[in-house]
């Protein structure tokens, strides 16, 4: 009897490992996340618009319908991204996400505060080579630190009416990312 | 066996229910703030990466999620439910209705939600949204006669999910029940 519940015991403990370790490799192990499937529909370090979600198709769930899309997929490998995206006249934001769909940072246009959100985004690595002066002349410089060398830019810019969905997707269609080499 | 069944078991089961930690809860409206910050738990990042979608980033807004009514019955695209009452503060807002994969729901209208600029208000500033298969006046979101569907209302460039760390402070609009066909 002792033997039986010790068993089961061990079989819990052993399950709850199981659950645990499954849940952590998840995030690395996921072939349908966000990034996997935008792979096949965005070049890298370009900014390209998505296709607005419809009834039966989107490229991921849960997209608002109410906002136009644009997504960089980056790779900071050949060096830092920059990040130029025109505001439209609605609300507009930039939120980066790394390799495994972490929202590191996020920015809205009042927060941007200008006529465009302007943004340099580089690995720490990178981030230590740019010369001090240089970080503290352009104090307006916005510097964001990416956790991973790979990860997604999406910029968003909503319709606030279906109207002004055409207006929406222009102010995004202008946007740009690309890869800047360090000076 | 026994082990790898209990193991993979529970992960299935918390990964498909959408258990994570720091939930703000609101009437039937669930948020999980942290999950569009770096503090995400293991379970919302587990989840995330399941379904494949991208969260909603802390300092661009927060999501609420809505399974259930307010006196949770599930949301069935053959009842038709009310939402109404007041927002919380944030510039704009979009409700939009999926079916349980987080898909859009065909329908006539090519209506799939509303957001805070579109939607008629009465002189008070209430609104109701009336969620049914069939048309009806007013703010009308069609269900489609699906079994189950899920109701997302998201606030842009609001301070909840940042600041708030009671569930007293946010007035969310209420979902009711009206009948079923």
């Amino acid at each position: 009897m002792i033997r039986l519940l010790l068993w089961i015991l061990g079989a819990v403990l052993l399950g709850g490992i199981v659950h645990l370790s499954t849940v952590l490799v998840m995030p690395q192990a996921a072939t349908q996340d966000a990034y996997s499937r935008l792979l096949p529909v965005t070049p890298v370090n370009a900014m390209v618009p998505l296709a607005p979600p419809t009834a039966g198709s989107a490229v991921m769930p849960f997209m608002d319908p109410a906002f136009a899309a644009a997504v960089c997929r980056y790779d900071l490998a050949s060096g830092p991204i920059k990040l130029t995206a025109p505001l439209s006249q609605s609300y507009t934001s930039v939120t980066f996400y790394t390799r495994t769909s972490v929202a590191y940072y996020a920015i809205n246009d009042r927060a941007a505060g200008r006529k465009a959100i302007e943004l340099d985004l580089m690995t720490a690595d990178q981030h230590a080579q740019v010369p001090e002066e240089e970080d503290v002349t352009a104090a307006d410089r916005l510097i964001i630190e990416s956790p991973t060398k790979t990860g997604l830019i999406v910029l968003r810019a909503l319709a606030a009416e279906p109207g002004l969905m055409a207006m929406a997707r222009r102010a995004i269609a202008a946007a740009q990312c690309r890869t800047e080499p360090l000076r | 066996m026994l082990a790898a069944a209990i193991g993979l078991g529970a992960t299935w089961l918390t990964l498909t229910r959408g258990v994570a930690f720091g939930t703000l809860t609101i009437g039937g409206w669930t948020a999980w703030p942290k999950t569009g910050s770096v503090d995400i738990d293991p379970y919302a990042r587990a989840t995330i990466a399941r379904t494949g979608e991208l969260p909603v980033g802390t300092g661009d807004g927060v999501a609420f999620y809505a399974r259930a009514d307010d006196s949770g019955n599930d949301l069935d695209g053959r009842c038709s439910f009310t939402i109404s009452g007041l927002t919380p503060a944030g510039r704009y807002w979009t409700l939009t209705l999926y079916d349980a994969n987080g898909q859009l729901v065909a329908n006539s209208m090519d209506r799939h939600g509303f957001t805070s600029a579109e939607i008629l208000r009465g002189q008070d500033g209430r609104f109701a949204v009336n969620v049914a298969p069939h048309a009806r006046p007013g703010n009308w979101l069609p269900s489609g006669g699906i079994e189950r569907f899920v109701l997302v209302w998201r606030l842009y460039d609001t301070p909840i999910g940042v600041a708030m760390r009671t569930t007293k402070e946010g007035p969310m609009p209420a979902i009711t029940r009206k009948g079923c066909s």
